[in-house]
């Protein structure tokens, strides 16, 4: 499977998604347990992508690097409620001068 | 699409409308809190170019994560929400099993049936119109066409914000992803760190509300740090949604301390 076909199933996956939806009776998939993965589950997988994407190295090793140093810039423009490309432009701006300095 | 702007223009949307002229309209009768239409088209457009700015991290993830200015224009177009389409993004750069990166991408697109649900009663669709407005169907637009007084304005809302961010969104991918191609070294000038502080950003209004939602955040980064070594790439951040029913156990064994 290459990386064409990974988009087009993505992309047919998330449009039924969001199809059934609008299309099923409300009551059908509206039930605690159903509301309560589809509220948590991104939450769980997005600290999860931040935390492999800070942290990860190749296929399987951890490091602590220049990335860290961002991340935590970032934390703080979010916590001081910046926007969202202003979060990511610190996290950017700082990783790069972190690896600038450290040469 | 991108969650983390519900603190930024949408909480614009979100605010009580102020009182405006024609909240005393006696034509209005039990409408009383009927906006005008150029205040929504207004909120719908500040979120719709606000947050369709984004797209622009979006191809700059897409050119360092070597996709083809292609996929990741195809991506923005026939995707159309963000956190899915950065984590596919991501887990292929990272190397993960094709399968693993399309599960954690849909798993992100879970939400968007709930949103569906809601918005469904209160758009009245006809049935014909449904399968394109659900391409729309994302974080942004929910967010406008839920806080509207009525059908008019919940409709319009949701239109208004679905065309500007998905033309916004779509322009700026492009723009993002020729001219990430023109910088050169993503790692020099720390683009490395675009992904992950995306990530962030998309979680960070989540967790702003102490409790059940942070425990599961911790706990899945923990989990997915820790399988990293023993498991194929991709197969951690999936593991990472364990946490979900994990938190759940946990919290129901103790719930007088809840209290």
């Amino acid at each position: 499977m290459n990386v064409w076909t990974a988009v087009l199933v993505t992309a047919a996956g998330c449009y039924l998604l969001k199809l059934i939806g609008l299309s099923v009776p409300a009551g059908l998939l509206d039930r605690p347990a159903v509301r309560r993965f589809a509220a948590l589950a991104p939450v769980a997988l997005l600290a999860a992508l931040t935390a492999l994407q800070t942290f990860g190295h190749g296929a399987h090793g951890l490091v602590l690097d220049a990335r860290a140093l961002g991340l935590a810039a970032a934390g703080f423009a979010l916590w001081r409620r910046a926007p969202f490309l202003v979060v990511v432009l610190v996290a950017v701006v700082v990783t790069a001068l972190v690896r600038l300095v450290a040469g | 699409m991108i969650a983390s702007q519900r603190n930024g223009p949408p909480a614009a949307a979100n605010a009580p409308a102020p009182p405006r002229p024609l909240d005393g309209d006696p034509a209005g009768g039990h409408q009383a809190r009927a906006v005008p239409d150029r205040a929504v088209v207004r909120d719908a457009l500040g979120v719709g170019l606000a947050v369709g700015a984004s797209g622009l991290a979006f191809g700059v993830a897409g050119a360092a994560a070597h996709l083809t200015v292609w996929q990741t224009c195809v991506l923005s177009l026939l995707v159309f929400t963000g956190a899915s389409q950065f984590a596919l993004t991501a887990a292929l750069a990272a190397g993960a099993a094709p399968f693993a990166a399309i599960a954690g991408a849909l798993f992100l697109g879970v939400r968007n049936s709930l949103y569906g649900l809601r918005l469904g009663p209160r758009l009245e669709l006809p049935r014909l119109l449904r399968p394109l407005a659900a391409h729309a169907v994302i974080d942004e637009t929910t967010a406008v066409a839920m806080v509207q007084p009525d059908r008019r304005s919940t409709r319009i809302g949701f239109a208004v914000t679905a065309v500007s961010l998905y033309l916004t969104w779509n322009l700026t991918t492009l723009a993002g992803a020729l001219g990430a191609g023109a910088l050169g070294d993503p790692t020099r000038l720390g683009l490395d760190a675009a992904g992950p502080a995306v990530f962030l950003a998309l979680l960070g209004p989540r967790l702003r509300e102490a409790g059940e939602q942070r425990s599961v955040a911790l706990l899945g980064a923990v989990l997915a740090l820790a399988a990293t070594p023993l498991l194929p790439a991709g197969i951690p951040v999936l593991l990472a949604v364990v946490a979900v029913p994990v938190v759940g156990l946990l919290r129901r064994k103790r719930p007088l301390e809840e209290s």
